[in-house]
């Protein structure tokens, strides 16, 4: 594996049964990512986006072919490994934000961390750190429901990076913003991505999302194609 | 290991906090299993104070003997004859005034229950100062003891409380006959305090009995084997009579309730399922209301069994609750309640519900069997709850 990948799909294939049907969504796919790359995984809805952010997350798994993290297959792992690889190395960022409504923000930021042996004023610490870095430390007591769209966003990547992960995966971030929030967000990921050396993997549809990346890659109909003119 | 205590703890601790979200199925699982658990301890409670009022009126170092093949006081007769015979079995202790021994009659009088006004059988019980003396709890809680040879009585406290007109004064009428009520005793609870007591002569005279009795207690010798006075009556071919401890006779008399015991079991058994079955769509309801949280926390890296321990202390917790709820309710409404039945006589005995610890905690393991069962196979499904639902834009 090339030392400079942290993601290599080969032949990757990925189909739905349903019922007698057999939907096919990949194809021999085969992808790398690098080490400090802002991904941007763009193409219209139904192309297979969202499909091939859970292989990497390993959230679910291929129906063919390897994902390679680092110099381990993930394809092979089960459940309760895959588990503990997602909460060793990604750090995941939904549309809706998929905080615990039942939570403020500090418990919320706080679960990553119920998974590791650290004390509870050392999870104290890094929640205080993490609510900081997204310009959240006042919010820490507030529940989800008592915040904007955007701000529930920030405590979903204090949340993803609290852990300190390798990797954030990110499924349409600002779907569900407004445009001067999507950029807020967006501008966020681009400083954890230069300033903090994460890698970053994001699904949008969202052109000028786009634009934040360090690349960019089109999906349609589960085969990468040429950018569009 | 710490990792699987905080992550169960945190999950068990977000679904109790998101159970508003649920609140009326929620608190129809309490109640259900509430309900169960009170009616469970109403009918044991039931049986078990019957049980005890029976029992512990019963010594073990009294011979009670009635004739053979009698089963019960009321339909057994001893001639005089055969209590002087008695008298001088084997093992009968003594004192100044010869062998400890009551010979009683055992006679029936109407009384009318205060709660309902209905017409009930009393037993009225003959016997002399030194049958009194046997029963090592009586106290006399009012008035005096009756006078021998006279048409007074004393009646049991729990005479008192469940039926009208036995009043410290009161004359009671019974066919021709007529008493005076001068006393009011107690016995610690136990069966004779749903007896009338008169002297034992008067009754012979007034029930046309003549010398006979039928039944007769005799304070056995320290050690003494009662098998001793079995044999003697065995051998004697002028006595046929059953010769058992008073503990034993009341024992078996206390098991004629234990059907209660078997009713209520049944009966709480098949609510049992019916709350089991409100509860597991509860539970299944709880599952699918979280789903996208349980998938979340799974993506994060939570494990799967962390959502099945959330899920099943969820809903132990919840049927616990209701347990607890039951057990309470039991303990104010039904614990110490009077009641009266039908003993093994077909006269009425004064007992109160009893609701002991041992009781309280089958209650208790029934809630956690409801609790156990309606949350293992809805946890089952909630560690099944695939990854990517966290991914999905529904809910
Ligand atoms: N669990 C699933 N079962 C069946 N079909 C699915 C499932 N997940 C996705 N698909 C199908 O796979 C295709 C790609 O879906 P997805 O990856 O969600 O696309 P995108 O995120 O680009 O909109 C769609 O046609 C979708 O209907
Ligand atoms: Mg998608």
């Amino acid at each position: 594996m090339n030392d400079n990948n942290i993601f290599e799909l080969k032949q990757v294939e990925k189909s739905f049964n349903k019922g007698k049907e057999s939907i096919s969504i990949f194809e021999e796919l085969n992808m790398n990512i690098k080490q400090g790359e802002f991904l941007a995984i763009m193409g219209p809805s139904g192309s297979g986006k969202t499909t091939l952010l859970n292989l990497l997350g390993g959230v679910d798994q291929p129906t063919g072919g390897e994902v390679w993290f680092d110099d381990a297959r993930i394809d092979s792992l089960n459940e309760g490994q895959l588990a503990k690889w997602r909460a060793n190395n990604i750090g995941f960022i939904f549309q809706f934000y998929n905080l615990m409504p039942m939570l403020n923000a500090a418990r919320n930021v706080e679960l990553p961390l119920l998974l590791t042996n650290l004390s509870g004023s050392e999870r104290d610490k890094r929640v205080a750190t993490a609510l900081e870095l997204v310009g959240l430390a006042d919010r820490a007591k507030h529940m989800p429901s008592e915040m904007s769209g955007g701000q529930q966003q920030r405590v979903a990547i204090a949340r993803a990076i609290v852990s300190d992960p390798k990797l954030l995966l990110c499924d349409e971030p600002t779907g569900d913003l407004d445009r001067k929030t999507a950029d807020e967000i967006l501008e966020m990921l681009q400083l954890l991505n230069r300033e903090f050396g994460k890698t970053i993997v994001m699904v949008t549809h969202d052109p000028s999302a786009a634009k934040y990346a360090t690349h960019t890659v089109h999906l349609d109909k589960g085969q990468f194609v040429p950018e569009e003119a | 290991m710490s990792s699987v205590f905080s992550q169960s703890a945190a999950v068990i601790s977000m679904n109790i906090r998101s159970l508003p979200r649920r609140l009326w199925m929620s608190l129809a699982m309490v109640l259900a299993s509430a309900v169960v658990v009170a009616i469970l301890l109403a009918f044991l409670a039931m049986a078990k104070g019957f049980e005890s009022t029976m029992q512990s009126a019963g010594a073990n170092d009294v011979a009670f003997i009635i004739r053979g093949g009698s089963a019960a006081e009321l339909n057994s007769v001893l001639g005089r004859d055969q209590v002087n015979l008695l008298e001088n079995a084997p093992g009968i202790a003594k004192d100044e005034q010869g062998p400890i021994v009551s010979a009683e009659l055992y006679v029936i009088v109407d009384g009318k229950k205060r709660s309902s006004g209905t017409k009930a059988n009393l037993p009225l019980r003959g016997l002399d100062l030194r049958g009194v003396n046997m029963r090592k709890n009586f106290a006399l809680e009012q008035g005096r003891m009756f006078t021998p040879g006279t048409n007074e009585v004393i009646v049991g406290a729990g005479v008192l409380r469940q039926f009208s007109g036995f009043d410290l004064g009161s004359e009671i009428r019974s066919g021709r006959n007529s008493w005076k009520v001068v006393g009011v005793f107690s016995t610690g609870g136990n069966v004779f305090e749903s007896e009338i007591w008169a002297d034992a002569k008067v009754v012979q005279n007034l029930y046309n009995r003549g010398s006979s009795y039928q039944s007769m207690r005799a304070q056995l010798e320290p050690n003494a084997d009662i098998q001793a006075i079995k044999d003697y009556v065995k051998n004697d071919p002028r006595l046929n009579q059953d010769v058992q401890t008073e503990a034993d006779y009341f024992s078996e008399q206390g098991k004629s309730l234990s059907y209660i015991a078997i009713f209520g079991r049944i009966i709480s058994t098949i609510m049992a399922l019916g709350a089991l079955a409100g509860a597991l769509n509860t539970m299944y309801t709880s599952v699918s209301d979280r789903a996208k949280e349980i998938a979340t926390l799974r993506a994060i890296g939570f494990s799967h069994m962390s959502a099945f321990i959330g899920t099943l202390a969820e809903a132990m917790v919840l049927a616990a609750l209701g347990g607890l709820f039951g057990v309470i309710a039991a303990y104010l409404f039904f614990d110490g309640m009077n009641a009266s039945t039908l003993g093994g006589s077909f006269t009425q005995v004064v007992f109160s519900f009893n609701l002991t610890t041992e009781l309280i905690t089958q209650g208790a393991i029934l809630a956690l069997i409801i609790g156990f069962f309606s949350g293992v196979f809805p946890a089952w499904r909630a560690a099944k709850t695939p990854v990517i639902v966290a991914f999905q834009s529904s809910h």
